[in-house]
């Protein structure tokens, strides 16, 4: 059986109707025009397809799109409304990113961390992006991106 | 990679909505959904039904009542992270779940959804058992507690009966003031499952408890060790003799992530770590939660 739900995505809500078989990552990427959530390993181990619901990061690859129903669902395309975020921004100057697969998932993650610690340390942030695998990078640059991004400008002004 | 077969889906609003839904043949429970989503996946499981329990009211709870600590069946590894009721009462438990996969996966994730999944290798079950732990299964013919002693049946085997759900994990916080310590082997800091994993816990009137999970087809309390150390301080002759029956109290077998004679050897060493660590912290000089111990 068919279920009509609405989603709060990135700022706008967004009615169709589902089955219950379908995944909140399929149903993104398919049928709502977002693509910024990568398919991955499919099974919640890779982090690729990661998303805010209600603001929290989770894998949309093991949420059920009828469960997002009258929820807010944001991905990259949410994040930076209002143009690139410092982290993107840092992310981009120090080219942290090779092929580019994991960044989404990231970034997303990131946002989280963000928010809830807006000045992270390196292992805060390593800690943050441990579910997001980059075959690419080694994950240095990464960390040192988000690090730079969010430092705290009195602290580093210090010169410690 | 689809989820091939249809299944319906139904969002109670009461327990009492939930048990009668779950008596339908092939229904089933979904939480977090962190492992039903993937078991669907491969066909591990085919529900008719899945009764998706996120909007009954109560689930989403930590409570105290007296020396009883309740864990509601929505409650997930973030929400322990974070609950000063864990950080003040039982802070091992946030040790445990902070060790839990990664936060994208905690924040879905539910404590008693990882007991009812019951793999070997699972982190809550070691933790919940030292507190003698205990799953308040509701079902057609009414409510039952079932302790997590008897609970593991086996590998992704419960004593939880077709139509019933858990609702909650009911702990018992010792009288006395009491220390604990969560230890996770693995074969990187981050995103694995346990080699080995050891829960210990320590009064100031000297009764110790440990678990050891990943060792065994399900999470084991050391009884025998447990009676060894009971109303003696710990030194290293006493962990020398306790130590010795930590390969009787454990059956590992050899897999993908370690071999049975590493993981024997090293829940010999995270022993003799974790209980140091329970008295150094009963003591107030401990190494602070959260620290790796191993």
């Amino acid at each position: 059986m068919r279920h009509d739900i609405e989603v709060r995505l990135n700022g706008e809500w967004r009615s169709l109707e589902v089955l219950p078989r379908e995944v909140l990552l399929d149903v993104l990427r398919a049928r709502l025009g977002v693509k910024s959530p990568k398919v991955g390993c499919e099974r919640g181990d890779c982090g690729a397809c990661t998303v805010l619901l209600d603001g929290a990061s989770v894998r949309s690859c093991l949420v059920l799109a009828v469960e997002a129903d009258g929820h807010e669902v944001t991905t990259v395309e949410g994040i930076e409304h209002d143009g690139l975020t410092a982290v993107q921004q840092e992310l981009i100057e120090q080219s942290s990113f090779q092929c580019g697969f994991c960044a989404p998932g990231i970034v997303v993650a990131a946002a989280e961390l963000v928010t809830r610690t807006p000045h992270p340390t390196a292992e805060e942030v390593r800690e943050a992006i441990s579910g997001n695998l980059c075959r690419c990078t080694g994950y240095e640059a990464i960390v040192d991106a988000v690090v730079t991004a969010t430092r705290d400008p009195i602290r580093a002004g210090e010169g410690t | 990679m689809t989820i091939v077969h249809d299944f319906e889906y139904a969002k109670p609003v009461s327990l009492e909505d939930a048990v009668n839904l779950l008596e339908r043949s092939g229904a089933r429970v979904l939480a977090g959904g962190t492992d039903v989503v993937p078991w669907l996946r491969d066909d591990l499981i085919e529900p008719t039904l899945l009764v998706d329990i996120k909007a009954i009211p109560g689930l989403a709870e930590i409570s105290l009542g007296g020396t009883h600590m309740r864990i509601g069946a929505l409650i997930t590894f973030s929400d322990v992270i974070a609950s000063p009721i864990v950080g003040e009462h039982a802070p091992m438990l946030a040790e445990m779940a902070a060790q839990v996969a990664s936060t994208g996966i905690r924040n879905r994730a539910t404590v008693v959804g990882n007991v009812c999944s019951a793999v070997p290798s699972l982190d809550a079950g070691p933790a919940l058992m030292v507190y003698d732990g205990a799953v308040e299964v509701i079902g057609p013919d009414g409510d039952r507690l079932i302790p997590l002693d008897d609970w593991f049946v086996g590998p992704r085997s419960t004593r939880l009966q077709i139509g019933e759900m858990a609702t909650a994990i009911t702990l018992e916080l010792p009288p006395a003031d009491h220390a604990g310590a969560f230890l996770k082997l693995s074969r990187y800091s981050g995103e694995d499952l346990a080699q080995a994993n050891l829960a210990v816990l320590a009064t100031a009137d000297r009764e110790y408890r440990l678990a050891f999970g990943a060792v065994a087809p399900a999470p084991v309390r050391a009884r025998r060790i447990e009676a060894m150390l009971e109303g003696r301080s710990v030194d290293d002759p006493l962990l020398d003799a306790a130590s010795q029956l930590v390969a009787d109290e454990i059956a590992p077998i050899t897999d993908i992530r370690a071999t049975a004679d590493y993981r024997i050897h090293m829940c010999q060493v995270m022993f003799r770590r974790g209980l140091r660590a329970v008295c150094e912290r009963l003591s107030g000089v401990g190494p602070p939660y959260g620290t790796q111990l191993i």
